[in-house]
């Protein structure tokens, strides 16, 4: 009973940084119709920074952080106006096709700054733990999951009550229209892409927390697709749902499956948060959450 | 009709393009503060683009747009809007997942004076009762009747001088028909002059001032709504195949 709600508490704390990622694949899906496959990079761009404000700079780690923020935002802006404005009415195959070499790109430029060695993202949380009875917790973990809450509940305040959450949403379900009330889709864009940009850092700062980052921090944000293809493409709080799922359904099979099935091998754990979006693939390829009508690449 | 007024909306020989389709040939119209004034033309002429040239959606190869006198053609949409043109577009083309109250709010995104907004609010509820009614539910819920109001009740939010409508009868039965041209009237006395994009010429023509004919992208009538009405090349072509 420990060690399940052990591998639950875990699964959620996984969950924390799939759906950072997450939720800002769905913000640019929901306001371009872009499927952002090059949120990787900017989760390892965004750790970079902070790894390098925090440790080579030697700023403090929070100063880093809000450095990072900035800098994450205005990649993102950057990187819409650039690269995704002149794609604009292009086949939603083709400009998916697209972020997937902006991935490319953004990634080695990021690695060209984070070198091969695991560098340590100057955290103040380290290896220390928090205990309530039994469970234990590291640290960066209970905040990961804090910040998580905070960021993306803030995201969705911002979409249901502010003026330009209105105008995002507006623009989401009929762009032209949206142009006639007097929404600049252009801010929208752009808005969008720093939003995304900002959730896709924090993730990368809480998967380099305590043990540091290095270019696998990306095959774990990976794992956003399949917490949307769960979710639904256009769904924040089915972003949510997903996230958890695959976190606690991966959580459970790295402490359960060696013991019970070691024929499946090491690392299975990893693999299964695909075979869980393929089998949802094929029972309802729109997500527990998302809208029939949005099509699949 | 006095032509030392400066109209409210004007087109001097504007071209619009669609790639290589040249959908507005040479289009110059005046539209008059008060005025009520009525697009007619059948499928494929022109009408909705007229209405996009007007909001800056589509911007003309050649000629110009005048709001007010100034020239405008190089603004943006919003800056339009703001200028106090709106419009309810063809299908009305609510945010359908958004409530009847967003899609209120949303419709005035670019006022500054956000005190009056629940004062002006109150003004459409007095034109349409049901829509109080409705405020909370998800405007895709509602009835195409209801949808058309909403539709209207978005675009009068912004305040406009001008407003745009795009085939108000499309989709309605005769009955709601009549109700929207009444409400066109009632909008047009309460002092916003309306620009009406129309099939249905009979009906747009009975409340217009005055009609321009669009045919394949080019204005082959412009007259008084009465003179249009007695035309016997319009009674042939417009008049006639519509009950
Ligand atoms: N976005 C577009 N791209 C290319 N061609 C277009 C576009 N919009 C309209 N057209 C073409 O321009 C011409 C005029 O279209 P428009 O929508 O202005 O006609 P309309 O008079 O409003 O017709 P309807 O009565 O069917 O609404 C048509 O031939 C149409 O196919
Ligand atoms: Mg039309």
């Amino acid at each position: 009973m420990t060690q399940f709600v052990q591998a639950l508490l875990n699964g959620v704390s996984l969950a924390a940084v799939y759906a950072l990622v997450a939720v800002g694949f769905v913000i640019i899906f929901k306001s371009t119709q872009v499927l952002n496959f090059a949120q990787p990079a900017l989760l390892l761009l965004g750790a970079l920074w902070v790894t390098h404000f925090a440790t080579a700079v030697k700023l403090s780690f929070w100063v880093s952080l809000l450095i990072a923020v900035v800098l994450s935002a205005v990649t993102g802006v950057i990187v819409e106006r650039t690269a995704l404005r002149p794609m604009v009415g292009k086949p939603i195959f083709s400009v998916a096709i697209m972020t997937i070499g902006l991935n490319t790109v953004l990634t080695v430029f990021a690695l060209g700054g984070l070198g091969i060695d695991i560098r340590p993202i100057g955290d103040p949380w380290g290896i220390k733990t928090v205990s309530i009875g039994p469970f234990t917790m590291a640290q960066h973990r209970v905040a990961a999951i804090v910040t998580a809450i905070v960021l993306v509940g803030a995201v969705m305040l911002f979409f249901k009550y502010s003026r330009m959450g209105l105008a995002m949403r507006a623009a989401a379900f009929d762009q032209e229209v949206a142009l006639t009330q007097g929404v600049s889709v252009a801010s929208v864009f752009a808005l969008s892409w720093a939003l995304s940009a900002v959730l896709a850092m924090f993730a990368g700062v809480f998967i380099g927390a305590g043990v540091g980052i290095d270019r696998t921090a990306a095959v774990t944000s990976l794992k956003a697709l399949p917490v949307v293809i769960v979710g639904g493409l256009d769904s924040i709080g089915g972003a949510l749902v997903g996230a958890l799922i695959i976190g606690i359904v991966e959580s459970l099979t790295s402490t359960y499956q060696p013991s019970l099935l070691p024929a499946l091998g090491t690392g299975f754990a990893h693999v299964v948060p695909y075979l869980v979006m393929f089998v949802l693939l094929l029972v309802r390829p729109w997500g527990l959450f998302g809208t029939e009508e949005v099509e699949r690449v | 009709m006095s032509d030392e007024r400066t109209p409210l909306l004007e087109f001097r020989n504007v071209n619009t393009y669609y790639g290589p389709v040249h959908v507005l040939k040479d289009v110059s119209l005046k539209i008059y503060p008060g005025e009520i004034v009525c697009l007619l033309g059948g499928n494929a002429s022109g009408k909705s683009t007229t209405l996009k040239t007007i909001l800056g959606m589509v911007i003309p190869a050649s000629g110009q747009v005048l709001i007010d006198g100034h020239d405008v053609t190089k603004w943006t949409t919003s800056q339009r809007v703001e200028h106090g043109i709106s419009m309810v577009p063809e299908n009305r083309r609510l945010f359908k997942r958004m409530t009847v109250r967003e899609n209120l709010e949303i419709g005035a995104y670019l006022r500054k004076d956000k005190e009056n907004l629940e004062a002006d609010m109150e003004q459409i509820f007095e034109m349409f009762p049901r829509v109080k009614e409705r405020l909370n539910q998800k405007a895709g819920t509602l009835s195409g009747g209801e949808q058309q109001m909403v539709a209207v009740g978005r675009a009068l939010m912004s305040r406009p001088k001008l407003l745009l409508m795009d085939e108000p009868s499309m989709g309605l039965a005769p009955i709601l028909v009549a109700q929207s041209f009444e409400i066109i009237k009632q909008i047009h006395e309460a002092g916003t002059s309306v620009f009406v994009v129309e099939q249905n010429a009979n009906m747009a023509l009975s409340i217009a001032d005055r009609g321009y004919v669009l045919q394949t992208g080019q204005l082959v009538l412009a007259d008084t709504a009465a003179n249009l009405l007695a035309n016997p090349q319009m009674r042939q072509a417009y008049l006639g195949e519509v009950q």
